[in-house]
């Protein structure tokens, strides 16, 4: 076939395009994410029964609001990342900031208490399993993720499959809230992170194979 | 003196491409096409420089990003650069074939950047070696029919759908999805 055939193929009813394409797909693709979540977490695990009482404490909502800050974060890298050209210079400082801001209130609780109660504030009750159940929660939001991003135009594979997957780890975490006993800073620095950066890992390593186009 | 003029004439041109896309994303097939043409010399320019060792494959990766900004012209946004969204994709499409290829060229061959990509053109098309019509007939009936109604007879979508007896939204999904497949064709095979 000759170019010139080509581009009358092309065109010809090409028709117009919705606009916010991309905005629409990951709009869809969160939702269906944190349904998923909400669905894995109660399958496996339950809401806390003391949800009413703990969302009287500043501490959970300093918690709820540096997760729902990543996700804006990685919303807003994702966003980047699908559309070719587009310009990524702010995606690294935004994705730090609620990281930064975390690691730094953490710092003050943990200067401020008493040594002999440091390790408790860090490894709480639940660490041993917190980031893995952050991981698992984020298996729906991850294949809708990597569904919304693959079906736009990522030109670098695998800071979007990384953005993707923190997308997803940070939508599971939102979720996790619901369930998680802990809300020390110190712990859901480490152990909320490192739950998030799993899917996020996945990301960046598959990338390149799953976001081809 | 001159450079300005040269930076001038790639603005220019840059703002009538841009028009062009925008008008054809809001649905008017004309200046779509006028849009793709124009860009087709720009993109041939561009590819046949950095694949000055490999001139055969120019005119297939072409035509193989033309596919590429059609099937995600959904991805532009008036606000950014056309020149920016345009050369990602091509380069895009330009690294997919290297590492598809040989992959040690893409270490040897500098993909510099630069924002004048509209300064040069090429409107001399070589043969493309790839048979487009040959993926095409490859395809599964409920994707190749869509399009070689639709797009190669120019028929309306009810009329495709009259003639094939699919419905009139599985002929618009079949378009897309066919175009979809093609390009996935093109680049699982050579």
């Amino acid at each position: 076939m000759k170019t010139d055939d080509l581009i009358s193929l092309l065109a010809t009813g090409a028709g117009a395009v919705e606009p916010h394409a991309a905005e629409r797909r990951y709009a869809k693709a969160m939702a269906i994410g944190a349904i998923g979540a909400l669905l894995v977490m109660l399958s496996i695990t339950s809401i806390r029964r003391d949800l009413a009482d703990v969302v009287m404490l500043p501490m959970f909502w300093l918690k709820v609001g540096f997760v729902a800050s990543v996700v804006a974060a990685s919303l807003f890298a994702v966003l980047r990342l699908s559309r070719p050209g587009a310009r990524i210079d702010w995606v690294p400082r935004l994705i730090a900031a609620p990281l930064l801001v975390m690691w730094a209130i953490a710092a003050y609780v943990l200067i401020q208490a008493d040594p002999s109660e440091r390790a408790d504030l860090f490894y709480g009750s639940t660490s041993a399993y917190c980031p893995f159940l952050i991981a698992l929660f984020s298996v729906p939001a991850f294949v809708a993720a990597i569904w919304a991003m693959k079906g736009l135009a990522p030109t670098r594979p695998r800071l979007g499959g990384f953005a993707a997957g923190l997308l997803s780890g940070a939508t599971a975490a939102l979720v996790y809230c619901l369930h998680c006993p802990e809300i020390e800073p110190p712990f859901i620095g480490f152990w909320y992170v490192l739950g998030m950066l799993i899917p996020a890992g996945v990301g960046a390593v598959l990338g390149r194979a799953l976001l081809r186009w | 003196m001159q450079r300005t003029t040269r930076e001038e004439g790639w603005r220019a041109k840059e703002e009538l491409l841009r028009k062009l896309l925008l008008g054809g994303l809001a649905g008017d097939n004309v200046a779509y096409q006028a849009f793709l043409k124009e860009l087709t010399a720009h993109l041939r320019a561009f590819l046949r420089k950095r694949l000055a060792r490999l001139p055969d494959e120019v005119e297939d990766l072409v035509q193989e990003s033309l596919i590429a900004v059609h099937n995600q012209r959904h991805t532009y946004d008036a606000g950014q650069p056309l020149s920016a969204w345009v050369q990602a994709i091509a380069k895009y499409k330009l690294i997919d074939l290297l590492r598809r290829r040989i992959g040690h060229e893409l270490r040897n061959d500098p993909l510099e950047d630069d924002d004048e990509f509209f300064s040069t053109a090429d409107a001399d098309a070589a043969e493309a070696r790839r048979d487009l019509n040959k993926l095409l007939d490859e395809l599964p009936d409920q994707h190749r029919l869509p399009i070689i109604h639709t797009k190669l007879d120019g028929l309306s979508v009810q009329e495709a759908a009259r003639l094939t007896g699919m419905s009139e939204s599985a002929i618009k999904v079949g378009v897309h999805r066919g175009l979809k497949a093609l390009a996935a064709r093109i680049r699982g095979g050579t």
